[in-house]
């Protein structure tokens, strides 16, 4: 575990022992220091005054040459036991007198040093003039001493020193343990707390308040922020709700129309198989009566027409072309149904082909002087049949209208109209007024007299029915006498 | 004339008298037994507990299609079940021209169908026609001897 992942309470107890210890030593090592130091001043103090001592009792020795008296003075060191030796020169520097009477070899200097006191070879030494009076050197007094005493002391400050560091840690540990509480207790609530908010995305729990100090500055914003997000979650939660209520009212909603086309896609199968009767009934049951009138209506022509005046003979042929009239209302009119009801195939259909051979099937049938011109290649995708319906009626009521037009033209071929392509029936034949283009689609709708133009009025709404299937639009642009343009889009 | 009969199964009887005037117009004077039903057209083919049914066969059978009880379809499908009258031409006299019905003789067997126009005068022109080809054109097929 490094550094940086200790937990705070050890970072914290570690913290204030380092500093406390380091000050502990620091001031310990003065101590100490400071003892040693004056320790030794004192030593060499007490070395020069013993040397003193011993000078001012050995001038009468040196002056006499009395040895055996020297020796004497020399021997009151034994009484401490750290005065390793002792000795006495004469003012040519030959040894006079030692202490003890053997001293060690290695404790008595080679020569004769400069006078003073100093620290040196592990020992204390002095060198201390003998004089009488001013300036009358005798000889010299040298004494070492081991530093035992020096030893001793030092051990016993450092030994005190040691222990009251101890003590003193011992009281800084205790005291920190105390102390990191008040730091790193609100740390650890406030840990704990986000922990809590973390794992169970509790947004309502609080960290407990603490002091005005930076923890508990930290700890109130912390708190704010909870406040803040549990706020923001409810209403997000409140949004949560409100979409999924309003998902489920638009599923409901949505369910309830599937099933209202449902209803509807039934109901259609019903009308369509009752619109297939009604044709059927239609296409049986209402046209025999007609076969009756117009065939009695003849009878009657051949077998009592000679009975008959004028008038009667041509009462019965109204009759019969209103018949025959009814007749092709009906046949017209199933054909209108059964485009609604014939099933579609979609396949490429080649439309300029298909327009000419419905022209030229029109021209066998009444033989004119049309000019007819059909764009080459116009092809759509649809139902073939019915879109041949459609086009052969565009291109039959161009023939028709054009009948009383000395050069009449019929066109077919295709134009861009609001960024689509249509399809373009157009001739110049008898128009009609825009005024009623509303009406030009619906069923047995006409804006010609059958005098003018013969017709039943179901063609075009038959030809707005495949566009419809289609998927496509139709419109007319005309005007009386100037032609009728009929646009398709499939 | 051919002597051969002609068995014209339809239930107006305006329709009827207008057929039989058209036919007889053009000179086609062949008996022809009118049934006014399925049920009787049958009868007429087949027999019934009573009475057997009819020795000869006609040449040619004009049925309407919309007919009571038994429908038109139904006579042409028991016509063409029954051994003997398999192969007997039955053109379809009708006024509709529903896709539908197209298929369904036409599945069944049927030789012809036409609609009856409107137009009496066409009416008379296609039964001549249809009088002329059927009676006179056509070789009937052989009579199957009886079981």
């Amino acid at each position: 575990m490094s550094l940086r992942d200790w937990p705070i309470r050890r970072k914290l107890t570690v913290m204030l022992l380092s500093i406390s210890g380091l000050v502990l030593l620091l001031t310990s090592a003065a101590f100490v220091g400071y003892q040693y130091w004056s320790y030794r001043r004192t030593l060499r103090d007490m070395m020069t005054l013993r040397g003193r001592i011993l000078a001012a009792n050995s001038t009468a020795s040196l002056a006499f040459a009395n040895a055996a008296d020297a020796t004497e003075i020399l021997s009151a060191l034994k009484a401490d036991p750290h005065m390793l030796a002792a000795a006495l020169y004469d003012k040519d520097g030959r040894l006079f007198a030692t202490y003890p009477a053997n001293p060690p070899h290695d404790v008595l200097p080679a020569a004769l040093e400069p006078d003073g006191y100093r620290f040196e070879r592990g020992l204390l030494v002095g060198f201390q003039p003998v004089a009488e009076g001013e300036g009358q050197r005798l000889g010299t007094v040298y004494i070492a001493s081991d530093l035992g005493v020096l030893s001793a002391a030092l051990r016993l400050s450092a030994v005190t020193a040691l222990a009251v560091m101890a003590v003193a840690l011992l009281a800084a540990y205790l005291l920190s343990r105390t102390l990191q509480e008040t730091i790193a207790q609100p740390i650890l609530t406030l840990a704990d707390t986000a922990r809590a908010v973390s794992t169970h995305q509790d947004y309502a729990v609080r960290a407990p308040q603490g002091g005005a100090d930076e923890l508990g500055a930290l700890t109130d914003a912390f708190n704010q922020m909870l406040s803040r997000i549990e706020e923001q979650n409810r209403e997000l939660k409140g949004y949560a709700t409100g979409l999924e209520q309003r998902v489920g009212e638009r599923t409901h909603e949505l369910e309830e129309r599937n099933e209202a086309l449902r209803r509807n896609a039934a109901e259609l199968v019903v009308a369509n198989q009752e619109l297939d009767a009604f044709a059927y009934s239609v296409s049986h049951d209402l046209r025999a009566p007609l076969r009756s009138i117009d065939g009695f209506s003849q009878v009657l022509l051949e077998d009592a027409g000679a009975q008959l005046d004028e008038g009667g003979r041509d009462a019965l042929r109204r009759v019969r072309a209103a018949t025959q009239r009814m007749g092709t209302l009906i046949d017209d009119l199933l054909k209108l149904a059964r485009i609604t009801r014939v099933e579609m195939r979609a396949e490429v259909v080649d439309l300029s082909g298909m327009a000419r051979d419905i022209v030229n099937e029109i021209q066998r049938g009444a033989p004119r002087e049309v000019d007819v011109a059909i764009a080459p290649d116009l092809t759509a995708r649809g139902d073939a049949p019915l879109l041949r319906v459609a086009l052969e009626n565009l291109l039959r009521n161009g023939w028709k209208y054009t009948a009383k037009q000395p050069h009449p033209r019929i066109e077919f071929s295709s134009v861009q109209a609001n960024g689509e392509r249509a399809f373009m029936v157009r001739d110049n034949g008898a128009g009609f007024d825009m005024k009623y283009a509303n009406k030009l689609f619906g069923v047995f709708q006409r804006l010609h007299s059958a005098a003018e133009f013969e017709g039943t009025g179901v063609g075009l709404a038959t030809v707005r029915r495949i566009i419809t299937r289609h998927g496509g639009r139709i419109w007319a642009e005309a005007a009386v006498g100037q032609g009728a343009t009929f646009y398709f889009t499939l | 004339m051919n002597p051969g009969k002609i068995l014209l199964v339809e239930d107006n009887p305006d329709d009827v008298a207008l057929t039989i005037r058209a036919l007889k117009s053009h000179n086609i004077t062949n008996d022809v037994t009118v049934a006014a039903d399925g049920v009787e057209a049958l009868d007429y083919l087949f027999g019934t507990a009573d009475k057997p049914g009819v020795t000869e066969l006609p040449a040619v059978v004009l049925l309407d299609l919309k007919l009571p009880k038994v429908s038109g379809l139904e006579v042409l499908e028991r016509i063409r079940r029954e051994e003997r009258t398999r192969m007997l031409p039955v053109v379809i006299l009708t006024s509709s021209d529903e896709e539908n019905d197209l298929i369904g003789v036409y599945r069944l067997g049927a030789n012809s169908y036409v609609r009856k126009p409107v137009d009496f005068v066409e009416f008379t022109q296609a039964a001549k026609q249809l009088g002329l080809y059927w009676l006179l054109m056509n070789q009937a097929p052989p009579v199957p001897r009886r079981p």
